[in-house]
C-alpha cells in the first residue's frame, strides 16, 4: 500500500501513542516544506505534503542521493526548512528554537543509522542509556517500564537477542548485526513515540536483515511507536503498512 | 546540572580512551607548570628568604657606598668587600637616642669556606631573623673567652665539629691558597639552632679575637719575625679600629627615615645608612628583566605545550564526527557538543597541571636540600601562594580558551553534519 502526499492525511488520530500519552494528529506532518543545501541553486526537497499515521509503520524508499536523509533530518530538527511546516506528534518542530527543537528531538524521536551507531567509548550499556542521559522524559518513562533506566537497557537488549555474557565486551568488538540491534535497543528505549531508521539494514546481509527488521517492528508495536524505516530494499515492502517513495513526494525534481 | 556531569563523564571517557595519544599532551603541560610555577616558587622564595633574614634589623649602616652593595656583603655575604666603618662612628650611632640597640660586625675571614663574622655577644640576643625569631642555641652558649668560637647549625653539620672541638681561622674568604691564623686556635663553645638564613653557614668569634688574630699582621701577611703568643694578646688593646657594619634596631620603627638621614649627613664620617627593604627591592627590580626573560621562556614551553592540546583534540575530531551526529541524534544541542569537547581540553589541562604540581612538589623535596646546602636557597614544599595562584589561574584560563578552538571546531562540524555523516 502506498501513502502518497495527503490521501491518508486525517490519519488514525485516536490510535494512543506510548507511554499513556496520545498524539492528536498524525505522528509526522509535512506540509508545503521546501528544503535548500545552503549554496545550492536546486532545492533538494518540495514536499507539498506527507503524513505518518500514529502508530504507522512507513517504508521510505528512493535512489541514493535523491534526500531521504536529508528529510530525516528535517523531521528529527537537526536541519530546519527554508518554507512549510514540519509537524511531529502535533508539535510544529520547525519553528521551535534551537536548543528547544535539539530537547523536542531527544524527548520524541529514537535514531538508528546505517552504521559506525555506537560511541566507540562506551560501553554496550552506556550506549544504550545516552538517550536517558540527555533527557529526562525518556529516563522518566524508561524507569517506569523497566523499573530503572539501566533496568529497561537491559531489558531492551535481552528482547533483541544481545546476550547478557556479550554486554562487557568493547562496542568496537561487536559485529554488525550486533551493533545494529544495541543501535535499536538506543533507539528504543524511553519509549520514544516516533522511531527513524536511516538504511540500518544496508550494512547486513540478507538473513540478518529480516531478523533485525522483524525484531525492531515488533518492539516499536509492543512500544505503540511509529516507525519511518529508509531503505532501497523494496523486498522488505510487506513488512509495513505503507511504502513511500520518495520521488512520489518530491515534487522537487521535476 | 545532571547534564554537565554527564558530559564531562562522556569526556572523560573519551580522552581515557585516547589515553595513549594524549599522555604525551599531558606530560608537556605537567612541565610547563613544573617550570612555570616553579620559577614562580623561588622567586617568592628567594624574596621571603632575603627579607626574613633582614626582618628584624631596622637599618644597617657601613661607610659611604652602595646600599646594596653594603647590604648583600654584610647580611649575605655576597658580592665585593665594602669600605670598613671607623669605632668612633659605631659609639656614636649606639649611643644615639633613637637607637635601641645596635651590633657591630666584621667580616674578612673565614675557615673551611664558611664566613666568619666577628661581633658582640649582642648579636645573640638582638639579631631576630622571620620578624620575631630569637637566635636559640642547639647547644652551648655565646662566646665568653677570647678564643671562642660559635658556629652555625649548617657549619656545624658540615664540618662535624662538636662543643669543645679545636679550630684555626684562615685569613681571607675561598677555598684554598689562604693563609691559616695557625698559631691561634679557637674552641666551640656554642652551636646555633637553624635559622634558614646565612646565619646558618657562618661561624662567630669577638671583635676582640677578630682583633687578636691579626696581631703582628700586616697587609694580609704575618710580619716575619713578630709573633705574638695567645696567651700574651690580652695585653693589647684588642679594640677594632674599624669595622664592616653597624647593625641596629631603632626604638620606633616610624623613626627609620630621620635616622636614617642623620646617619647619611652625619659630620665625622662619609656613613650610609641602609632600610634592608629598601635596598632588597632595588635587586629586585635589577633581577626584573631576568625573571621577565625566565617567565617569557617558560610562557613559550606552556604554549607549545597547549598548540599540543589544541592539535591533539583536532586531530581527533576526524572520526569523532560519527558520535557527536550520534549524540546529536539523542538530543545534545549544538551547546551541548562545544560543552563536551571543551571539557575534554579543561580536563587534559587540569590532569596536565596536577601532574606538573606533583612533579614540583617532587623535585622540591628531592632538590631542595640540596638548594639549600649550595645556594642557601631554602625551597619549601608549602600550598600554592597567590603568585602561584594566579599563575594556575592563568593556564587554566589559557588552557580553557585554547580548549574552545576543537570545540568550536566540532561544533561548526556537527551543525554542517547534521545526522548525515559519511564515515
Ligand atoms: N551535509 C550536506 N551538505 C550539503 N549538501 C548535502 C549534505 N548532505 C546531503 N546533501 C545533498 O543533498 C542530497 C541528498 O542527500 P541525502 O539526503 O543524503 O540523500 P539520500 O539519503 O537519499 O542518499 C545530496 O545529493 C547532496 O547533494
Ligand atoms: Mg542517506
Amino acid at each position: 500500500m502506498i501513502l502518497a502526499g495527503g490521501d491518508r492525511g486525517g490519519g488514525p488520530a485516536k490510535t494512543p501513542a506510548a507511554g499513556g500519552q496520545e498524539f492528536q494528529r498524525d505522528a509526522v506532518l509535512l506540509k508545503d516544506l521546501v528544503f535548500f543545501w545552503p549554496g545550492q541553486a536546486r532545492a533538494t526537497l518540495r514536499i507539498p505534503r506527507f503524513a505518518v499515521p500514529s502508530g504507522g509503520k512507513c517504508l521510505l524508499s528512493g535512489p541514493s542521493g535523491s534526500g531521504k536523509s536529508t528529510l530525516l533530518s528535517l523531521i528529527g530538527g537537526i536541519l530546519t526548512p527554508n518554507a512549510g511546516s514540519v509537524t511531529v506528534g502535533g508539535q510544529v518542530v520547525n519553528t521551535l528554537a534551537g536548543a528547544r527543537r535539539d530537547a523536542f528531538r531527544g524527548d520524541n524521536i529514537g535514531f538508528i543509522f546505517q552504521q559506525f551507531n555506537l560511541v566507540p567509548y562506551l560501553s554496550i550499556r552506556e550506549n544504550v542509556l545516552i538517550p536517558c542521559r540527555l533527557s529526562a522524559r525518556r529516563r522518566a518513562r524508561a524507569a517506569e517500564r523497566g523499573g530503572s533506566p539501566e533496568k529497561a537497557a537491559a531489558f531492551l537488549l535481552e528482547r533483541l537477542d544481545m546476550a547478557p555474557n556479550l554486554w562487557r565486551r568493547p562496542v568496537t568488538k561487536l559485529s554488525v548485526g550486533q551493533q545494529q540491534r544495541v543501535a535499536a535497543a538506543r533507539a528504543l528505549i524511553g519509549s520514544p513515540p516516533l522511531i527513524i531508521a536511516d538504511e540500518p539494514t544496508s550494512a547486513l546481509d540478507a538473513e540478518h536483515r529480516l531478523d533485525f527488521l522483524r525484531l525492531l517492528i515488533q518492539e516499536c508495536e509492543s512500544a505503540r511507536a511509529s516507525l519511518i524505516f529508509v531503505s532501497h530494499d523494496q523486498s522488505l515492502a510487506r513488512i509495513f503498512n505503507w511504502h513511500v517513495r520518495l520521488a512520489e513526494l518530491n515534487t522537487a525534481g521535476a | 546540572m545532571s547534564r554537565f556531569w554527564y558530559l564531562l563523564s562522556l569526556a572523560g571517557k573519551s580522552a581515557w580512551n585516547r589515553k595513549n595519544t594524549l599522555v604525551l599532551v599531558i606530560f608537556s603541560i605537567a612541565l610547563s607548570t613544573t617550570l612555570l610555577i616553579g620559577l614562580e616558587r623561588v622567586r617568592s622564595q628567594m624574596r621571603e628568604n632575603f627579607i626574613q633574614t633582614v626582618s628584624g634589623t631596622d637599618l644597617v649602616v657601613g661607610a659611604r657606598g652602595s646600599s646594596l652593595q653594603l647590604l648583600l656583603y654584610a647580611i649575605f655575604h655576597l658580592g665585593g668587600i665594602t669600605n670598613n666603618m671607623g669605632w668612633d662612628s659605631v659609639r656614636r650611632i649606639a649611643s644615639n637616642r633613637e637607637v635601641a640597640w645596635a651590633v657591630p660586625i666584621s667580616l674578612g675571614d673565614s675557615h673551611q669556606g664558611f664566613p666568619v663574622v666577628a661581633t658582640t655577644r649582642d648579636f645573640f640576643t638582638h639579631y631576630h631573623y622571620q620578624r620575631d625569631k630569637d637566635l636559640r642555641f642547639a647547644q652551648g652558649e655565646p662566646f665568653a673567652g677570647i678564643f671562642d668560637v660559635v658556629l652555625g647549625a649548617g657549619a656545624a653539620r658540615k664540618t662535624g665539629y662538636a662543643l669543645g672541638g679545636k679550630l684555626t681561622i684562615s685569613h681571607g674568604s675561598g677555598r684554598s691558597g689562604l693563609t691559616e691564623h695557625a698559631d691561634k686556635p679557637f674552641s666551640v663553645t656554642g652551636l646555633l639552632a637553624p635559622t634558614g638564613t646565612p646565619i646558618d653557614n657562618s661561624l662567630y668569634i669577638s671583635l676582640e679575637a677578630m682583633e687578636a688574630i691579626h696581631l703582628g699582621w700586616q697587609g694580609g701577611a704575618p710580619l716575619p719575625g713578630v709573633h705574638i703568643q695567645p696567651e700574651r694578646v690580652l695585653k693589647f688593646g684588642l679594640t677594632p679600629k674599624s669595622v664592616t657594619a653597624l647593625l641596629t634596631g631603632l626604638k620606633s620603627r616610624a623613626r627609620v627615615f630621620a635616622v636614617q638621614r642623620e646617619i647619611n649627613d652625619d659630620q665625622h664620617e662619609a656613613l650610609t645608612g641602609v632600610m634592608p627593604g629598601v635596598a632588597l627591592d632595588q635587586l629586585w627590580a635589577m633581577l626584573h628583566t631576568g625573571e621577565t626573560a625566565l617567565l617569557l621562556i617558560s610562557g613559550l614551553v606552556t604554549a607549545t605545550g597547549l598548540a599540543g592540546l589544541v592539535s591533539a583534540i583536532l586531530a581527533g575530531l576526524g572520526e569523532r564526527r560519527r558520535e557527536l551526529a550520534i549524540l546529536r541524534s539523542a538530543g545534545a544541542s549544538p551547546r551541548d557538543i562545544v560543552t563536551l569537547l571543551s571539557l575534554e581540553g579543561v580536563l587534559l589541562m587540569t590532569a596536565g597541571v596536577l601532574f606538573g604540581l606533583a612533579m614540583l612538589c617532587l623535585l622540591i623535596a628531592g632538590l631542595g636540600p640540596l638548594l639549600a646546602e649550595s645556594y642557601g636557597l631554602g625551597l619549601r614544599l608549602s600550598p600554592p601562594e597567590r603568585g602561584e595562584w594566579i599563575l594556575l589561574g592563568g593556564i587554566m584560563a589559557v588552557g580553557f580558551l585554547a580548549s574552545l578552538i576543537p570545540a568550536l571546531r566540532a561544533y561548526r562540524l556537527s551543525l554542517a553534519d547534521g545526522l548525515s555523516v559519511s564515515t
